[in-house]
């Protein structure tokens, strides 16, 4: 009985491997193109452009039939003399926002496309503090001339000393 | 009569390591905060009690693969009499539940190896340091045992044979990258426990960083290998010749990659200046934490991903409340303890502590960059605004500026001295290398590719100015004569030399394959021939044979170059009888300039057979880089400066006047 | 204070994240709405699958609530799914089908053995009309309103309890 329902699923498996492509083999397909440049432009949208139904792969890298078809269209698309950015919205148009790899800036996508530059910025700021607030201190230290540079380095020598050999006594007959 | 019974033993293991994990999460750290020596001295021996357990809980579903015990369901579900021993041993952690079990083993190594090497941390340090180990142990082992028991039985339907192990699977790279992979994701929780240790006990000085230091490089270094071979798996098992997708699964290893790699250099400040010490354990909390969250969205379902696993909610629900408890209690005992005091040194716009810092900030926005572009997806379904995706596209936008800021200064780093630089200087030593940086980044292509190409231009003018400047700074160190030549660069110098060559080689590797990859598809029959990129491909045989556990269609490709000897390709089409899955197994030629790579694809409707055929410049580089990087981590760790402590006698050492934590000598590392 | 209170950031930060991915573990990262929905119904011009002399528009759609099933003698599920077409159609609700990626001949043949639910099945060889309307698989189904817009779409295949707990009420939500 067992053996018979392992059977079972693995024939499903296998229909769903057929049937959406999710097993790894590459589409290899020959798509010829007279001009390079549209060749390059095929390349570049088949990768920028999502399945559908697959996993997590491009058009390009899928071997579902779904893909070919989008992959067939959009090198029809292209000979047709469409921009890259018509046959971006004629594939949005069918499978939704899914279907692009590279998310347009949108009301939705700002803050994806923002952080990381923002957060540059907030890093920026934290340096500049760091180093101006030290350039305050200096100032005031130069003024009273507490410690030159030489001997601030010397006492911190020796503090940090003095921690170690305090760890250390604390450390006497630490581990067994 | 005792073999039939293993299963069971290694379950009964496996419950009693979950108990001995318990006690020493709570044994010692209570002994800890009441300060009784018996108490704290409980971490070890639980500790490798629970080792011990594991290694058997391991080893006894190592012996159900070996012996074909298919009434283990796990067994059953992933292996095959027919499949080769070495694919039966690796089998094991080929699906959730061995993985996990992987996962936890290695744990309570990295365990058991600090209660070995840390024999002389304080003892207050030392229980905290298991104790909090043990609270992750717990953890995952309830999750084992609640969710995923690899020991569970098929009974008394006990299956003739075995369904095997994904084809995909059936390769080398299973044998090596997720024990790689693992070690550096689970050797994270050791520097993490550091971090919650010194928290817990007060003591947020420097000690804990230099303690913790080694044992983060290890782990980064385990880390960086298990991507890179993933990443080279990847690359040959896939059939398309790609190295990365930036899919999620591979964002998620990349995302405590990235945040160890900024914890390692934040480390190096802590120690040696005592500044950034909340920002250093806010680090450490998020390296672990991102490598929890990876394992989080790799065995949820979360995301659609090319190599999840198989899901299950409950499993799902499980993890992520153990990422919630586990990271939750970190960040708010760090917003508790966390020290307020501000550290008061100060630094230069100029100087090694401000580059350190910018390195921080850029390494921090990648990580951000990625998690965010693994995630944002899930937040907007979350929020009901339908669903995106977020690929290759947006990480290649921002990596590349975000990388190009990285390494300029990270040129620089290595050069500039602690608190203050003058700007003249640093102009003086690297105006050179900055020069021949931008004259070969701008020729070179132009000789190797025959045009101009802005992308290998800026690879080849990062990797150049950070190979230039550590040979400046080599060759001023030892030219001065102030260190006394070659010989007196430290290890861990050496160490920080190869892990910055090895970024220069992988970006190298990176930009000469991406842009001047040779890629194409095309049909052949037997007796006919090709040319590719100066290459003639001329199929010679097409035969059928049988291995092992599949069949295959073979295809014989003589491969000739004028003036050259010419050597023959076989890719195959391989059919797996038991899962009756089709796999692609590519013929590759590899060359550390140039791969050959050869994938047989579909038979056409006249017979022909079509082929992609692609030339991979300087491919390798990536993986070499990698290797390099791994290489300087693990340098640093052997410098003798991090095995005094344990090892040496103080008398060897007195001569030395200024104690490490000043940060007088030049090294970071 | 202050300063504590920022030490606080991440745990938030960090809270919130949990949430969401709490949220994210009760969705479906396959399931997804067509992008066609409130669109109307893509246009096109097929011949049926009887009469291959006889071609349809997408005026065919207007004037009365429809269920365009897509289906393939092909699609294994697409057998599983007749039964429930079948009560739809008793149920007076019309349907009309779409033969995708097929043969004439298999077509037939397949509602011949299972049932004809449809009023007339339009024959889509090349999967035209199927790719417009972004079917990634079949079984899909489209509840068109009697304007010709998009109201309802079900992927995969319409399980027994999908017949009265969302075909229907969906059917009924949008009569005029």
């Amino acid at each position: 009985m067992a053996a018979m329902t392992r059977r079972l699923l693995s024939i499903c498996l296998l229909a769903i491997v057929i049937l959406t492509g999710t097993a790894a083999i590459a589409a290899i397909e020959v798509q010829d193109f007279e001009d390079p440049a549209l060749m390059q432009r095929y390349e570049d949208l088949t990768t920028r452009l999502r399945c559908p139904k697959c996993q997590n792969e491009s058009i390009g890298a899928s071997n579902s039939p779904i893909a070919a078809d989008m992959r067939e269209r959009v090198a029809a698309l292209l000979r047709n003399g469409q921009s890259d950015r018509q046959i971006e919205n004629a594939m949005v148009s069918r499978f939704g926002d899914y279907a692009l790899y590279d998310p347009r800036l949108d009301a939705r996508t700002w803050l994806l496309w923002g952080l990381p530059f923002g957060l540059l910025a907030i890093g920026a700021g934290v340096v500049a503090g760091f180093v101006l607030r030290r350039r305050r201190r200096d100032g005031r230290e130069s003024a009273s001339a507490v410690l030159d540079e030489h001997e601030r380095r010397r006492l911190e020598a020796l503090i940090s000393r003095h921690d170690a050999g305090s760890h250390g006594r604390r450390n006497d007959g630490g581990a067994p | 009569m005792l073999i039939r019974t293993l299963p069971e033993l290694g379950h009964f293991a496996l419950i009693l390591a979950l108990a001995m994990a318990v006690l020493q999460a709570i044994v010692p750290l209570w002994g800890a905060a009441t300060r009784r020596p018996l108490w704290m001295a409980f971490a070890q021996p639980m500790a490798w009690g629970q080792f011990l357990f594991l290694v058997f809980a391991y080893l006894s579903l190592t012996a159900s693969f070996a012996l074909d015990d298919f009434s283990v369901a796990y067994v059953a579900n992933n292996s095959n009499s027919l499949l080769p021993w070495y694919y039966k041993l690796s089998a094991v952690w080929g699906s959730h539940e061995g993985s996990v079990l992987l996962w936890v083993l290695i744990l309570s190594g990295w365990s058991f190896a600090v209660s070995l090497f840390s024999q002389r941390l304080p003892r207050d340090m030392l229980a905290r340091v298991l104790g909090v180990m043990g609270w992750i142990s717990s953890g995952f082992l309830l999750f084992i045992l609640l969710t995923s028991n690899p020991f569970e039985r098929l009974l008394p339907d006990v299956p003739t044979d075995g369904a095997d192990l994904n084809p995909l699977l059936q390769d080398f790279g299973l044998i090596v990258h997720p024990p790689m992979l693992y070690m550096g994701y689970v050797g994270f929780s050791v520097v993490f426990a550091f971090a919650m240790a010194a928290l817990l006990g007060g003591r947020l000085d420097a000690a804990w960083t230099r303690w913790a230091r080694p044992w983060t490089n290890v782990a980064w270094a385990f880390l960086t290998m298990g991507i890179a071979l993933g990443s080279w798996w990847a690359y040959y098992e896939l059939g398309w010749g790609g190295w990365w997708f930036w899919d999620p699964v591979e964002n998620a290893s990349l995302l405590p990659w990235l945040a160890g790699t900024a914890l390692i250099h934040s480390l190096a400040v802590t120690e040696k200046r005592g500044t950034f010490k909340n920002w250093t354990v806010l680090l450490a909390i998020f390296t672990f934490s991102l490598s929890l969250l990876g394992t989080f969205l790799v065995r949820s379902g979360v995301l659609s991903s090319v190599h999840a696993f198989a899901n299950d909610p409950s499993r799902g629900t499980f993890i992520l409340a153990l990422l919630g408890v586990t990271v939750g209690l970190s960040l708010a005992i760090f917003a508790l303890r966390a020290p307020r005091v501000q550290s008061l040194a100060g630094f230069g716009w100029l100087s090694r502590d401000s580059l350190l810092l910018i390195n921080n900030i850029v390494l921090v926005v990648m990580t951000v960059t990625v998690l965010l572009g693994t995630i944002y997806p899930l937040l907007l379904d979350a929020l009901g605004l339908g669903k995106i995706s977020v690929g290759p596209p947006y990480f290649n936008a921002l990596f590349v500026p975000l990388t190009a800021l990285l390494c300029l200064f990270m040129g620089l780093g290595p050069l500039a001295r602690w608190k203050r630089m003058p700007g003249r200087e640093l102009a003086r030593r690297l105006g050179g290398a900055a020069i021949v940086a931008m004259v070969v980044a701008a020729v070179l292509p132009l000789l190797y590719g025959g045009s101009f190409s802005l992308g290998v231009t800026l690879g080849l003018l990062l990797a150049l100015w950070l190979a230039l400047s550590l040979a400046r700074d080599i060759v001023d160190k030892t030219r001065r004569g102030r260190l006394g030549g070659l010989k007196k660069l430290t290890l861990a110098y050496w160490g920080m030399v190869l892990g910055h060559l090895g970024l220069a080689v992988t970006i190298v590797g990176v930009a000469m394959v991406s842009h001047y990859n040779i890629e194409r598809n095309v049909r052949l029959a037997p007796g006919q021939h090709v040319e590719v990129g100066g290459y003639q491909f001329a199929m010679t045989d097409f035969r059928e044979r049988s291995g092992p556990n599949y069949t295959a269609d073979t295809a014989t490709i003589e491969v000739t170059r004028p003036g050259r000897a010419s050597f023959t390709m076989q890719p195959e089409k391989r059919f797996y009888v038991a899962s009756g899955m089709p796999m692609t197994d590519v013929a590759l030629r590899p060359g550390l300039f140039s791969d050959l790579y050869v994938a047989l694809g579909e038979k056409l409707d006249n017979g022909d057979w079509s082929l992609r055929i692609q030339l991979k410049p300087f491919v390798r580089w990536l993986w070499l880089g990698a290797l390099m990087m791994a290489a300087g981590g693990i340098l640093a760790v052997i410098d003798r400066r991090y095995r005094r402590v344990p090892r040496r006698s103080a008398a060897v050492r007195t001569h030395e006047s200024i104690p490490p934590g000043a940060g007088a000598r030049g090294d970071i590392s | 204070m202050t300063r504590r209170l920022l030490l606080l950031i991440p745990l938030l930060l960090f809270a919130a994240l949990v949430v969401f991915l709490y949220r994210g573990l009760a969705k479906d990262p396959a399931a997804r709405d067509s992008a066609l929905l409130a669109r109307d119904f893509p246009a096109f011009n097929l011949t049926t699958l009887d009469d291959p002399n006889r071609t349809l528009d997408r005026s065919l759609l207007k004037g009365q609530v429809t269920l365009v099933n897509v289906w393939g003698e092909w699609c294994p599920t697409c057998k599983q799914e007749m039964p429930q077409l079948l009560a739809l159609a008793d149920r007076g609700v019309r349907l009309v089908g779409v033969d995708y990626k097929d043969t004439r001949e298999n077509g037939r043949q397949f509602l011949d053995e299972f049932g004809d639910p449809f009023e007339v099945s339009l024959f889509d060889p090349e999967g035209t009309l199927g790719f417009d309307l972004g079917v990634y698989g079949a079984p899909e189904s489209f509840l068109v309103d009697a304007e010709g817009v998009i109201r309802y779409h079900h992927t995969g295949y319409i399980t027994p309890q999908d017949v009265e707990d969302v075909i229907l009420p969906e059917v009924n939500k949008w009569q005029p």
